[in-house]
């Protein structure tokens, strides 16, 4: 059999310009756009909760993630109310510690990913004219997960029960002997879900932004937004897996007394903060990437002129996400580190400031390229540019070590990063929200009450946060929820909290504008600032009519009868010929049509997944343990159930003209396929993960060499170490065999399944022989820094094992009702994938095990 | 809170170098100097050195951020045939690349420069562990050999004009050590020992405190640097490692009883009494110190006794009990007593 993906047609030289021939002929059949409409319509009454499609998921996303940076922003009030002067008793230090705690997780985990995720599962299938994105249960079940998660997280404030140990959660004052309520669970299981459902979104998106484009629409013609959204979700793919791995770390501490942080037992507290800002850094500008996009986008429309310096744009995007991750040990500069990796770390954290250099010129430029309208957005925008600046430039001078250590945990800090998230971010995204709007809605936004908001949210900000710059040189450290009078940090710190209310004040006449115009669902407002790119073509639930080929980056202003012939029908795909949803899969680079996509309706299995998913980790959370099992199990149920759908071989007709003579399959396996790409980017969430637990062995070791066990012992034999790399091995090669089979033989599908089957137990054994091997060897995961990590990698590989058990019974399922053959085998070539990957880490992981103590002698 | 007479000026002038002279010390008689707790009031050759770097970084800062806001209003308000040579490829590469490059190059060799002089040599004038504790600080003044001379808690005496060494540590969680005035921050951190050599130009009084958030009352975790001339500090160190006071009046001695008989001893230790406890403060020489809890009050017979009997209204949730059950003359008498240990 030949790979299918070869059979796809070739398209590398779209039209150029205004075009005269279509590829579909007009009129339309009759029929062809009710057909259009009643296949992506939403599911109606309460039964629209099942709806998975874009628009619908996007939007509530997007309301959810505001409805968070509105009850963390009421914390923040708080704060400031209690800070209003010295020595005021409003809140004790209880409710303080959880305040600070709150607001600062949940602006950075339940707002600013959330609602750049979400307005990217919004925009990016309307900038590439593609009718869904791939996986749009996926984007449900993310959107469900956080959306239950998230409430019952912030639900915890109510019984005194949130976490108080700070955004950050340092220990050992996390771990149980500090923190032995459960509080700290909440931060740590609570988090970490939402994290998992972060992933699952940035997922989504890249291959999203790589594989449903337009035609046409290649790398060097993508809006620059959906460039940020790619390099904004390939950093949470590597930069989430850090967090993960702590979060998980501190709670198998918490709960089964594993020391990774404690001093006395071999652990170390200080490998926490190098785990914490390996993700916490790169993080910060996960959430200014996406921002920065929107902004390209935006400045472009408003002064009428294309980007200037695309190519540099883009290349500063990927330099910033690139240099950000060789600078978290900057938030670790007063923990005493050797001066020579301080001064590595100051000059990286500097060099990250020339990318944001490179965008505000290419922005200041296109300016002074085109002519500016100073319509709300644009007001934004430019608050955006002075707020940013000053905090890129406050940036700078805490990247000083000497200067750092006199400004580390004071309010200049506070200063700092609020001036560049607030500038970095939130003025973007409101200046994306009076944006694009339109897109979303029946009427556009106010554009006074806009102008009222940008004002009132502006000054309010730099009375806020400029004043804390003084604070903090004063020297009043965070996280204080008192300072004595004689300090002197009254005045200031009352015109802070005037300046709160300020910006308060601001949201609320957002808040208004939306209840007042923001009407979703319905006809749209459509191009009211006359911009160029593919998300202002008319549409509806179905996206555009049909699919557009794009030859420019502004194909509106290039080509200014697109709009109206995208909507007659006469470009690709005006219909819907296998009477579901489709949409069309490229090539990532160039954009090449490469299949049709059957992509999936509305569904309750996401959403029960997703609640299952939430009850399971709610219910370890307040120990509630057999029900949290029940709903961990029914959450499994729910995602097979789901997945069940999925990978439906071809569809009737098998291949089709979506337009043009360009004759398309509905269905393809390999490296064409999307699901393919998705297994891909899940793989490398996984060895991000495993590449953390790899660093914990070799960080503890450097820390505590003496509690590492020599040639002599204890170690299990080394006989022990190979025989179990031995059986995965095996494993592997009896899955390989069993795919070898179904591409050559499928008629034998009795065989296919005993080698699934053989599969398990050689994995399961090579698992347990490791385990076992340990545990005689008398390694005991609580007794030192050293066996919790051995133990870490061991159950680590134990988690991946029963994936795979799961996996491979699925796939033998799937053999027995007749999905699986050798056409349409998706399943078992992802499930291989994984297969392989999952033997590859643990044989690295014993190879690290067992072989790097011998090494040492 | 209960109340406090440390009155020092709150000073915006301390943000201008100009008006420091007048600013920032509010001098008593025969008291030395009390600085306010600022970054911007060097006292020490540490402090001072970050102090001109910021001052550097602020006006150069200033300069970028106007030139920035110029060449935006530039963008949106000059002609378009004025503005046009902002919109070549030259104008981002030279802004956006070249400029940060050189500037970043030059403020970092500065920084490294700043960073190198710090870094203290030669033998330090004295060394003094401090242990950061929940939510207060264990002092110990080491003789050469490491071993310890002298006991404190919340007050660290040292010596003017040489690098003292601060070996910083911890018994529980993260805290972080600083004195504005004196230098920047080092952690304590478990399981490790952080060394600090700083140094203070002139006798004075600086306050410091904890700068990393250790849990409920991480904002009243401070304390006091009492710098003295190196004689005068030696002299008083001879002191402090003495025993404490034997009570002068039957009314003390009454204090010393009840002290001992209410269990203080239990946590703390009061050399030369059967008082040996090693959880809470050392108390020897208590009524020397210029506060109590932690930088929170100013030692004298109304605070110790309004913290006896409700440490925990006080500073809610600090390990210390509120011994309610001391009432009247006993809890005054125990009050006057630990004001007398000198």
């Amino acid at each position: 059999v030949k790979d299918r993906a070869r059979d796809v047609p070739d398209m590398r030289s779209p039209p150029e310009g205004d075009v005269t021939e279509y590829p579909n002929p007009i009129p339309r059949p009759p029929g062809e756009l009710e057909e259009l409409k009643r296949v992506w319509d939403s599911p109606k009454g309460i039964r629209v909760l099942s709806a998975v499609n874009n628009n619908y998921v996007g939007l509530w996303y997007v309301g959810t993630a505001l409805l968070f940076f509105v009850l963390a922003g009421i914390l923040a009030v708080m704060i400031r109310t209690q800070l209003a002067q010295p020595e005021l008793r409003l809140i004790g230090h209880e409710l303080y510690n959880q305040l600070f705690t709150m607001h600062g997780t949940m602006m950075m985990f339940l707002f600013a990913v959330p609602v750049v995720e979400a307005m990217g599962v919004f925009l990016l299938p309307n900038m590439s004219a593609a009718r869904d994105l791939p996986f749009p249960r996926l984007s449900a079940y993310a959107f469900w997960a956080y959306f239950v998660g998230g409430l019952a997280f912030f639900a915890s404030l109510f019984f005194g029960l949130a976490p108080d140990g700070g955004w950050f959660m340092y220990p050992p004052l996390t771990g149980t002997q500090y923190s032995p309520g459960i509080n700290a669970d909440f931060w740590l299981l609570g988090i970490g879900f939402i994290e998992i459902s972060a992933i699952a979104g940035a997922i989504e998106i890249i291959v999203g932004v790589l594989k449903t484009r337009a035609p046409g629409q290649s790398l060097d013609k993508l809006p620059i937004y959906s460039w940020a959204m790619l390099v904004f979700a390939l950093m949470i793919v590597l930069a989430f897996p850090a967090v993960i791995v702590a979060t998980l770390l501190l709670e198998l501490e918490r709960a089964f007394h594993w020391p990774f942080f404690i001093a006395e037992k071999g652990g170390d507290p200080i490998l926490w903060q190098h785990l914490f800002w390996f993700f916490g850094h790169p993080e910060v500008y996960v959430i200014f990437l996406p921002a920065a996009g929107m902004v390209s986008m935006i400045i472009p429309t408003m002064a009428r002129t294309p980007l200037i310096g695309y190519r540099l744009v883009v290349l500063a995007l990927i330099g910033t996400a690139f240099l950000s991750f060789g600078l978290w040990v900057h938030h670790m500069f007063t923990t005493g580190l050797p001066q020579l990796s301080l001064s590595f770390f100051s000059a990286a954290s500097m060099a990250v400031a020339v990318p944001s250099g490179i965008q505000i010129f290419a922005w200041i430029a296109t300016i002074a390229a085109g002519r500016l309208q100073m319509k709300t957005p644009t007001y934004f925008v430019l608050g955006f540019l002075f707020i940013f600046t000053l905090g890129g430039l406050t940036g700078v001078m805490v990247a000083m070590v000497p200067f750092d250590w006199q400004a580390h945990d004071t309010y200049f800090v506070v200063a700092h990063f609020h001036y560049v998230l607030i500038g970095g971010m939130v003025f973007p995204l409101f200046a994306a929200f009076y944006y694009w709007a339109p897109v979303a809605s029946k009427r556009p936004l106010s554009e006074t009450l806009g102008k009222w908001a940008f004002w009132l949210m502006f000054i309010g900000v730099n009375v806020t946060f400029f004043t804390m710059h003084i604070t903090g040189l004063m020297g009043m450290p965070r996280r204080t929820y008192t300072y004595i009078a004689e300090m002197g940090w009254g005045s200031l710190n009352m015109i802070s909290t005037v300046g709160s209310y300020m910006i308060a004040a601001g949201v609320l006449v957002f808040l208004v504008d939306l209840a007042k115009n923001f009407r979703p669902f319905q006809e749209e407002a459509g191009n009211v600032w006359d911009a160029g790119t593919l998300e202002w073509l008319p549409s509806g639930l179905y996206q555009t009519r049909s699919i557009p080929i794009v030859t420019s980056r502004e194909p509106l202003w290039d080509q200014p009868r697109l709009a109206e012939d995208v909507d007659a029908g006469r470009y690709y795909l005006p219909g819907a010929p296998t009477g579901g949803r489709e949409t069309i899969v490229t090539s990532p680079i160039d954009g090449n049509p490469q299949y049709v996509l059957q992509v999936p309706g509305p569904s309750w299995a996401t959403i029960l997944a997703a609640f299952f998913t939430a009850a399971f980790f709610i219910g370890l959370t307040i120990q509630l343990y057999i029900p949290a099992f029940l709903c961990g199990g029914l959450a499994v149920v729910s995602v097979i159930w789901w997945l069940w759908q999925t990978d439906p071989g071809p569809a009737d007709p098998e291949r089709f003209d979506i337009g043009g003579g360009l004759v398309l399959p509905t269905y393809v396996t390999g490296p064409a396929n999307h699901s393919w790409w998705a297994m891909i980017v899940l793989m490398m969430v996984a060895g991000a993960c495993f590449a953390c637990l790899l660093f914990c062995y070799f960080f503890l070791w450097t820390v505590r060499p003496d509690i590492w066990p020599s040639a002599e012992g204890p170690l299990p034999p080394l006989a022990l170490g190979l025989g179990s790399a031995v059986l995965m091995i095996l494993s592997s090669a009896a899955i390989w065999a069993g795919g070898r089979m179904l591409a050559r033989r499928d008629e034998r599908q009795g065989a296919i399944r005993l080698l699934l089957l053989a599969g398990i137990p050689l994995m399961v054994g090579g698992i347990t022989l490791e385990i076992q091997g340990q545990l005689a060897a008398g390694v005991v995961p609580s007794a030192s820094g050293y066996s919790a990590v051995v133990f870490a990698l061991a159950s680590w590989q134990g988690f991946f094992g029963a994936v795979l058990t799961l996996m491979a019974l699925y796939t033998v399922a799937r053999s027995m009702t007749g999905r699986l053959n050798a056409v349409r085998r998706s399943t078992y070539d992802n499930m291989q994938l994984f297969w392989h990957y999952t033997v590859a880490q643990g044989v690295i992981a014993l190879l690290v095990v067992h072989g790097f103590p011998r090494l040492l002698g | 809170m209960a109340v406090r007479r440390m009155s020092r000026r709150s000073c915006f002038g301390a943000l201008f170098p100009l008006a420091l002279a007048g600013c920032g010390r509010a001098a008593e008689a025969e008291q030395p100097e009390m600085w306010i707790q600022s970054t911007l009031v060097p006292a020490g050759p540490h402090a001072g050195a970050v102090s001109t770097l910021t001052w550097v970084m602020v006006i150069g800062g200033a300069l970028i951020f106007v030139l920035v806001i110029v060449l935006a209003a530039a963008a949106i308000l000059m002609k378009p045939e004025r503005r046009r040579w902002m919109t070549s490829r030259g104008f981002i590469i030279g802004l956006g690349i070249v400029f940060p490059v050189a500037t970043l190059t030059v403020l970092l060799v500065y920084g490294l420069a700043v960073n190198r002089s710090l870094v203290a040599s030669g033998a330090p004038i004295a060394r003094i562990e401090v242990v950061g504790e929940r939510w207060w600080w264990r002092v110990h003044y080491l003789d050469e050999t490491g071993g310890i001379r002298a006991v404190s808690a919340n007050e660290i005496r040292m010596p003017t004009g040489r690098p003292v060494e601060f070996v910083l540590k911890t018994q529980d969680v993260i805290h972080s050590f600083w004195v504005p005035n004196l230098a920047g921050k080092l952690d304590m951190i478990p399981g490790r020992a952080n060394a600090y050599r700083f140094a203070a130009d002139r006798p004075g009084v600086y306050r410091g405190q904890c700068a990393e958030y250790c849990g409920a009352q991480h904002a009243l975790m401070a304390f006091y640097v009492v710098a003295m001339e190196p004689a005068e500090f030696e002299a008083w160190l001879s002191r402090e490692s003495g025993p404490a006071r034997e009570p002068t009046d039957p009314f003390l001695a009454r204090g010393k009883a009840v002290f001992n008989e209410s269990g203080c001893g239990a946590c703390h230790q009061v050399r030369g009494t059967p008082a040996a406890g090693r959880v809470g403060p050392d108390l020897t020489h208590v009524g020397g110190r210029r506060s109590i809890a932690a930088g929170t009050f100013p030692t004298n017979i109304g605070t110790l006794a309004g913290w006896i009997a409700s440490a925990q209204h006080l500073k809610p949730g600090n390990l210390m009990p509120s011994f309610g059950n001391l009432q009247g003359e006993d809890l005054r008498a125990v009050a006057a007593y630990l004001e007398s240990l000198k």
